[in-house]
């Protein structure tokens, strides 16, 4: 019994940096009807990068949220122009998706030549403290992450309800069609959006350095755990991805504490294979049978 | 005459959006209806619901007196029911007489045949025929122009003899000349026994065809008539022109 | 007919090559070459044809090579051939599998596809390397050795290989010319138009999985047969499934012989670049580099654009005579087999 709590403290406070993580992805589908097989690789290039400023410059892993959050949006709308932008043909969504596989593994080169291939860690000197409450644990990390998830999730949220923008882009994942008759250019749209969901991976990166160790290989992981919380969360709808990821990551880790860590990694598949079986599009996605 | 299409109280929501609210139709055997209302009365919604290419929230869909609701397209297909599209879809990459032939019903021991065999070329070159296009039976459907896409969809759902082809605004896009072909086409098919339900913009073309007409307004049905009795309903002028 | 001339030119030549009296080396650059050909050109059936990407290819290349490495923990080698033999077998298990993967995979769009085969991999991984019970886990599992004589070692894998890539292309080709084929093509390019026209959708497509991963299976086995250790970091390697992709991508999809050439220029490339470079990191920027350029510039692949080039130039021909009419001379669709396979609009149309 104490262990399912435990699990189940675990897996919220862990939702959170999935929910952030997830919610990226979920809105560049939205927008472009593209998976992004790149996501993981900028959660893990976001953690590379807060590791070197933390390791060689001193800055928390916190703290240099806002440096590394004006990279990565710069980055993804850069790729974003570069690779996809021009695809133009009948099948560009799917060539899509394998052009940002092909991305990924990019990035998963370029990060192992530059920082090779060994395991690393934001070593904070909070990194392993944790607090008791009621005698159940509460690791100062995860506590950082979830509330950071929090911030960075409103701050989304803000985002997208509060701005011109943000309804620019709620028009086209909609409605593409009548959001570009309404004056929504849905190009640049596609630009900074696909910017803005590498950017939500920036936050989510300071903190995943902090909590995992990592490699260049560990996108894969990430990536096979975010596409399961995507598609259970309906693709494009962003609150679902973070209710989603509430549950995938809770699933998980209570799998994790009662019975053993190795079988957790298959939560996320059994729960994907079952959404699949029972309701393909997902908790909050629309049925697309035929294109109409 | 019997109701070969029964559909009693369709639902179908998006949303908030009711695009189709309890609404209930019938298509007699033999007849040629049509499905006609303003925009954003539901038609094509009903009309995916009706094909299989969307699922009703409610409502039963009956075909030659079996229960179908829910059923896909494919299934639908195989009991005698097909569509055509609006924008007219075709395989591009494929040629005319293949567009024909992989539109045919084959079962599955059929599938290690070769690609057009014999008895397909026979099968496909007597529609050919009919429709006028044996000329570009070796034509890849890309090459074709949109009068041509039009009536080689409309062709190759003909090839598995369905009793229902519900068609899909046949004269959008399309030249005054097609569009007496089509007539011509849908009259001929129709004395040879094919029921069609259409859904159509063109009033004159469906006044000239149709009977009875059924309009929709709201999601709902609002009167179903013979052309004469429709053109002169104060509701549907209202539905039409109305508040 | 030119088809089975270009076949049968290519089954002479390479059945006989190694009584050239090439260099190990050589052989086994063969070797791996005629076994990313046999993989590609399986990858196409789904991939190409069907127009499903799979990503997790490499899920069932270690399950071949896993496979035979667990037959022969309980069985002898004699002879040294047992394990080709056991090869369909492999091949069987992996359809068995693929079957209903393919069917619960592949229901929705072909984007949910390529994410239940990306976490097909990563959980066929984490599997291998757990339950070492049975697979050995990092330890790897170790194969009998191929009791085959020095001069010839290569030789029986060199066959296999060979043996299993004229098969996948011998499947391509019939499949094109039959109703198999024209379903596959109807599902790429409009699927839910297939659906209304009565095609068996979801048949077709799950036949073409389960073929697919039969055959790369079975590539797996002889690989593991020819390394004697499989490991899983090698096994299931993220990298085979984006070398079948790249490969199929650069000859072009949906033809015969397109992921054969695709393998024949990048294997040895490959190899050429490891040679000088050394470090496996660059691989991966490589290949992703190459598959990036591919996109932008070259989509379709070698195969479909040149065939398109002489179509145009066709077009561009027939319309400076006389009676010129505005579509190109109709090339043949369908049946045509070996060559540029999927017809490809043509210059000005649609």
């Amino acid at each position: 019994m104490h262990a399912l709590v435990q699990g189940v403290i675990l897996g919220i406070l862990t939702g959170g940096v999935y929910a952030l993580m997830a919610s990226g992805q979920t809105l560049i589908f939205g927008i472009m009807k593209v998976v992004n097989l790149a996501q993981g690789a900028f959660v893990i290039l976001a953690a590379y990068l807060s590791y070197t400023l933390f390791s060689s410059f001193g800055l928390d892993p916190i703290l240099s949220i806002p440096l590394t959050t004006v990279l990565m949006f710069g980055l993804g709308v850069v790729i974003q122009l570069v690779f996809l932008r021009p695809l133009k043909r009948e099948d560009s969504a799917q060539l899509s998706l394998l052009v940002t596989f092909a991305v990924a593994l990019l990035l998963e080169g370029v990060m192992s030549v530059v920082w090779q291939t060994t395991y690393r860690s934001t070593n904070t000197d909070y990194a392993n403290s944790s607090w008791t409450l009621f005698g159940f644990q509460f690791t100062v990390v995860r506590v950082i992450a979830f509330v950071l998830s929090l911030i960075a999730l409103g701050l989304l949220f803000l985002l997208l309800n509060r701005t011109r923008f943000g309804r620019a882009v709620r028009a086209t994942v909609q409605n593409p069609m009548s959001a570009e008759l309404l004056g929504v250019e849905s190009k640049r749209v596609a630009a900074l959006g696909f910017g803005l969901g590498a950017a939500t991976a920036a936050a989510a990166g300071s903190v995943y350095g902090l909590l995992y160790p990592f490699n260049s290989g560990s996108h894969y992981d990430l990536i096979s755990e975010l596409l399961s919380i995507v598609v259970l969360g309906g693709l494009g709808s962003v609150g679902g991805a973070v209710i989603a990821a509430l549950i995938v990551s809770t699933s998980s880790a209570v799998v994790a504490t009662v019975f053993s860590p190795t079988w957790s990694s298959f939560t996320f598949f059994v729960i994907l294979i079952l959404v699949l079986l029972i309701r393909p599009q997902g908790l909050f996605g629309t049925v697309e049978r035929g294109a109409l | 005459m019997t109701a070969l299409l029964e559909v009693t109280s369709a639902q179908k929501a998006f949303g908030g959006v009711r695009a189709v609210d309890d609404c209930s139709l019938t298509v007699e055997e033999g007849s040629i209806t049509a499905l006609i209302g303003p925009n954003g009365s539901g038609k094509t919604t009903l009309f995916n619901l009706i094909t299989g290419y969307l699922k009703a929230d409610g409502g039963q869909f009956r075909f030659r007196g079996q229960d179908v609701t829910g059923s896909d397209p494919g299934h639908l297909y195989r009991r005698g029911l097909t569509r055509t599209f609006q924008q007219a879809r075709v395989f591009p990459h494929m040629s005319v007489t293949e567009n024909l032939v992989v539109a045919g019903g084959y079962r599955w021991r059929d599938l290690v045949l070769p690609r057009v065999s014999g008895h397909d070329r026979h099968r496909a070159a007597e529609l050919l025929e009919e429709f006028r296009m044996t000329h570009v039976a070796d034509l890849l459907a890309s090459e074709l122009s949109y009068g041509q896409r039009k009536l080689l969809e409309f062709a190759a759902v003909l090839m598995s003899k369905p009793r229902l082809v519900l068609l899909d605004e046949p004269t959008a896009g399309v030249n005054p000349i097609m569009i007496d072909t089509m007539e011509r086409h849908v009259r001929e098919r129709n004395s040879a026994g094919v029921t069609f339900l259409v859904v159509e913009h063109d009033m004159q073309f469906v006044m000239r065809l149709c009977d009875p007409v059924v309009v929709l307004n709201n999601g709902k049905e609002i009167y179903a008539g013979s052309p004469a009795d429709v053109q002169q309903n104060p509701l549907v002028l209202d539905a039409y022109l109305g508040t | 007919m030119r088809a089975i001339v270009r076949g049968g030119v290519f089954v002479v030549v390479f059945m006989t090559l190694p009584l050239f009296g090439f260099e190990h080396w050589v052989l086994n650059l063969l070797i791996f070459t005629l076994m990313y050909a046999a993989m590609s050109s399986a990858w196409n059936l789904v991939g190409g044809f069907a127009g499903y990407p799979s990503l997790g290819h490499a899920a069932f290349f270690g399950l071949g090579a896993y496979f035979i490495g667990l037959w022969f923990q309980h069985h002898d080698v004699t002879t040294g051939y047992e394990p080709f033999l056991i090869l369909p077998l492999a091949g069987l298990v992996a359809a068995a599998v693929g079957a209903p993967i393919a069917y619960v995979a592949m229901r929705t769009r072909a984007d949910v596809f390529a994410i239940v085969t990306i976490t097909l991999l990563f959980v066929a991984q984490t599997l291998a390397f757990n339950l070492d019970g049975v697979t050995g886990g990092a330890q790897g599992l170790a194969m009998p050795t191929p009791p085959f004589e020095l001069a010839r070692f290569e030789w029986p894998f060199y066959y296999a290989m060979l043996w299993i890539l004229l098969t996948s292309m011998l499947i391509t080709y019939l499949s094109m010319r039959s109703k198999v084929g024209m379903s596959l093509d109807a599902v790429r390019a409009d699927e839910d138009k297939a659906l209304g026209v009565g095609v068996h959708v979801t048949g077709v497509k799950v036949l073409s999985f389960s073929v697919s991963v039969a055959l790369v299976a079975m590539a797996g086995g002889v690989w593991a047969y020819y390394e004697s250790f499989i490991y899983p970091q090698f096994a299931i390697d993220p990298i085979i499934t984006i070398g079948m992709v790249l490969m199929t991508f650069l000859g072009g999809r949906g033809t015969l012989w397109g992921p054969v050439i695709g393998a024949f220029i990048l294997v040895p490339g490959q190899q050429y670049l490891a040679y000088r470079l050394g470090g496996s990191q660059f691989y991966l920027i490589a290949y992703a580099g190459v598959f990036l350029l591919i996109m932008l510039l070259m989509p379709r692949g070698i195969l479909p654009t040149i065939a398109d080039r002489m179509r145009r130039r066709r077009a561009v021909a027939a319309s400076s005579g006389p009676d010129a009419t505005d579509g190109a001379s109709p090339p043949s669709a369908g049946g045509g087999g070996g060559g540029a396979g999927v017809p490809v609009p043509s210059g000005g149309a649609a």
